[in-house]
């Protein structure tokens, strides 16, 4: 019964995937957009019928489909784990992905490779199943690699734009160095423990079997390495923002909700290995704050709409792995939780503003959306304020939480998030209120055609909205539902921090601060009605910023280039070289031959001769010879 | 035992088969009409049999005469197959001058 319900919650999108490969083109646009929709849907009722299952007996699910290899005492089984923590990421991934879906029919309506786009999602959530809900690191890495390939297609999904291509080649290139890091890890804890089966190796953490730490420690790092070039984290984080190449509903669904909280899911999968190894743990944490901080700041003065959530994706996702650097997973599952919930808002909603500016993306030219778009206006309200961190909302909770662990472990990673939760209630806000207040700053034919997006669009809009309103009470403060859920995940409890004194006043703190960001942004786009200018008057420190701190442009000089340099230096020199040598050889035999072919002359005398005298030189060689 | 071969110094055997080897060779290498070449071939090959069967009655073992046998018999169907062959050629180009078959050359 699991087995085949397990089977179907994996093969429906796949099914999905294949029909809109094979019979996309023929059937009417309507249809093919459905029946994606539908395969979704049916593993989002899947899902929650174990979600309710796992949450009553609280017993994990393993399901072994078949045996896969057997390398000596290595044994690898293709079996799939639904545990407390699968089961929460397959909610949101098929729960969001549908919503994302049901978007998609209406926005990519007028696309026409529609079929294809639905075959790419379906696939991509094919993979995330496997991945989320792989038992051992092997069918891991299988869905790992599938969510970068679709990530990849989605991308560069506009192929006739040479730009996206390059973006989409980018993401896949940033994403392979990271698979490198991560298939290394998995070969190291293969080594450590004989397995890569998640049970397996946390039982033998569990009971205490001595492991070489300075091992594990190199196999943590590794993982740690794949985790960041997947969820976007310094120095592998310039692929995510060139990623928005894609359609948005796939910057919305790929890359904020679900895809690149992988390398968050994967850490938290293997927290037990990580609480081992503090040093990588004190790694993880600084260059997630160090993330969150560096990409705050490029999101304050781009002009992009998309530009500005994607830094704002790689600043969330710094926060959580501030988090899971803290030893915070329940945390970091929490801020991935509401920031699926609030960030895929986002995404929509500047999806329906792009659609009705007819693909305008510059804020620049935005203004004054609000009379014209009531319903994307207020959503994006709800989920900005859920980002900035204001009370109710649930990012506010999951911020919260992440600020009050870094306060109470490291007061320095403290300040550095406080100061890019206080960046982001200003650049959001900002973003807000460049694109929903004051004037209209198009033109007279864009204004002409503004409207409200069709209520396909506006469905998923409301259903993100409302959860970005309640989804902070899973984890209220004090009385947390999810820190209960998720507590057979973990092996070492962490101690709770009380509510006390110490916690409201953060909490005043931070909402005291989101209030100054929104006040900053108030004053200068609200009160002096500033718009950024173009793109040469921008000078001094904000260029430096608005060119993203020129990162691209270093690894262009620093990695790309020598590449380059050395594959030239190949191709010039050694090249030359090798295939002079070759082809030499071939012009000496072809020259022997020109020469010898003479020797056939074709005379029957002269070969007998010949062979006379070859005959008796061997013979008068055999008889001097002895 | 003493063989009536014997009565002849061995030397004398091995003077006569090395006239009749190079009487072989020179046909071969000098007459250019392929009958007589093949009729040199033959003398070549008897002036070895007639070695060997001297050899082996010297030497007081029948196996090199069985040896004459067996290779006298691959001779006959040897001549067989190349008079068949040069007949083949008489009738393409009415001639057995090993000179004008020249076709093959590189």
């Amino acid at each position: 019964m699991e087995t085949s319900l397990l089977l179907f919650l994996l093969l429906a999108p796949f099914a999905g995937f294949l029909f809109n490969v094979f019979f996309g083109k023929k059937v009417s646009r309507n249809v093919s957009g459905t029946i994606g929709t539908i395969a979704v849907a049916i593993s989002f009722g899947i899902a929650l019928n174990f979600f309710f299952q796992i949450n009553s007996t609280k017993k994990p699910i393993l399901i072994e489909l078949f045996h896969w290899m057997t390398l000596g005492n290595f044994n690898v089984g293709f079996s799939f784990l639904l545990d407390q923590l699968s089961i929460l990421w397959l909610l949101f991934v098929t729960g969001i992905g549908t919503l994302i879906h049901i978007y998609s029919i209406s926005y990519m309506h007028d696309d026409e490779n529609l079929h294809k786009f639905f075959a790419y999602l379906n696939l991509f959530i094919f993979f995330m199943i496997t991945l989320v809900t792989g038992s051992n690191l092997l069918i891991m890495f299988i869905g790992w690699e599938g969510v970068g390939l679709c990530s990849y297609l989605l991308i560069g999904f506009w192929y006739k734009n040479q730009e996206y291509n390059d973006a989409a080649k980018k993401a896949f290139i940033m994403n392979r160095i990271g698979d490198l890091g991560f298939l290394i890890g998995i070969f190291t804890l293969g080594y450590l423990f004989s397995s890569v089966d998640f049970t397996t190796i946390k039982t033998a953490v569990a009971s205490g079997q001595t492991v070489d730490l300075g091992w594990l420690g190199f196999g943590t790092f590794c993982l740690f390495i794949g985790a960041s070039g997947k969820s976007a984290q310094i120095p592998l984080y310039t692929w995510l923002p060139d990623a928005m190449a894609g359609p948005t509903p796939v910057s919305a669904l790929i890359h904020a909700a679900t895809m690149v909280t992988a390398g968050i899911f994967m850490i938290t999968r293997l927290n037990f290995l990580f609480d081992l190894t503090p040093n990588i743990q004190m790694i993880i944490a600084v260059i997630g704050a160090i993330t969150s901080l560096v990409a705050a700041f490029i999101a304050l003065v781009q002009n992009d709409i998309k530009k500005v959530l994607a830094y704002s994706t790689v600043s969330q996702l710094g926060l959580m792995f501030l988090a899971l650097g803290l030893g915070a997973y329940e945390i970091a599952v929490f801020h991935v939780i509401t920031h699926a919930f609030f960030k895929a808002c986002l995404f929509l909603g500047s999806g329906s503003v792009i659609h009705a500016m007819h693909g305008e993306q510059d804020m620049r030219k935005m203004g004054g959306l609000r009379k014209y778009m009531k319903v994307t206006y207020i959503t994006f309200l709800i989920a900005t304020l859920a980002i900035s961190g204001i009370p109710i909302f649930a990012g506010f909770f999951s911020k919260d939480e992440i600020l009050m662990v870094a306060f109470h472990e490291n007061k320095a990673l403290w300040v550095i998030a406080s100061l890019a939760s206080i960046m982001t209630a200003f650049y959001m806000f900002r973003l807000l209120y460049l694109t929903f207040f004051k004037e209209f700053r198009g033109t007279d034919e864009q204004r002409h055609h503004l409207h409200e997006s069709p209520s396909l669009i506006t469905f998923p809009l409301i259903v993100l909205a409302i959860l970005s309103t309640v989804g902070g009470f899973i984890s209220f403060p004090g009385h947390s539902w999810l820190n209960e859920y998720l507590k057979p995940i973990f092996i070492r409890a962490r101690e709770e921090h009380h509510v006390d004194t110490t916690t409201f006043m953060l909490m005043g703190v931070a909402v005291v601060g989101a209030l100054i960001g929104i006040g900053i942004a108030y004053s200068n786009y609200i009160k002096k009605s500033q718009v950024p200018g173009a793109d040469n008057e921008i000078t001094g420190f904000s260029k430096v910023l608005y060119n993203k701190f020129y990162v691209d442009e270093i690894y262009m000089a620093v990695i790309v280039r020598p590449i380059y340099a050395i594959a030239s230096f190949s191709k010039n020199f050694i090249e030359t070289a090798l295939s002079g040598f070759i082809f030499g050889l071939g012009k000496v035999t072809n020259m022997v031959g020109t020469q010898g072919r003479v020797l056939q002359n074709g005379s029957v005398g002269f070969y007998l001769f010949v062979f006379v005298i070859g005959t008796a030189s061997i013979i008068a060689y055999l008889f001097l010879a002895q | 035992m003493q063989s009536v071969l014997q009565e002849i110094g061995i030397n004398n055997y091995i003077y006569l088969s090395t006239i009749l080897f190079c009487i072989g060779i020179f046909g071969v290498l000098f007459r250019r009409n392929a009958i007589i070449m093949f009729m040199s071939i033959e003398i070549m090959l008897n002036a070895v049999n007639l070695l060997l069967v001297v050899f082996s009655t010297y030497h007081q073992d029948a196996a090199g005469q069985v040896f004459v046998f067996f290779s006298m018999a691959v001779a006959a169907a040897e001549v067989a197959v190349g008079l068949a062959i040069l007949v083949g050629i008489y009738r393409n180009i009415h001639s057995i001058d090993i000179d004008k078959l020249k076709n093959l050359k590189g």
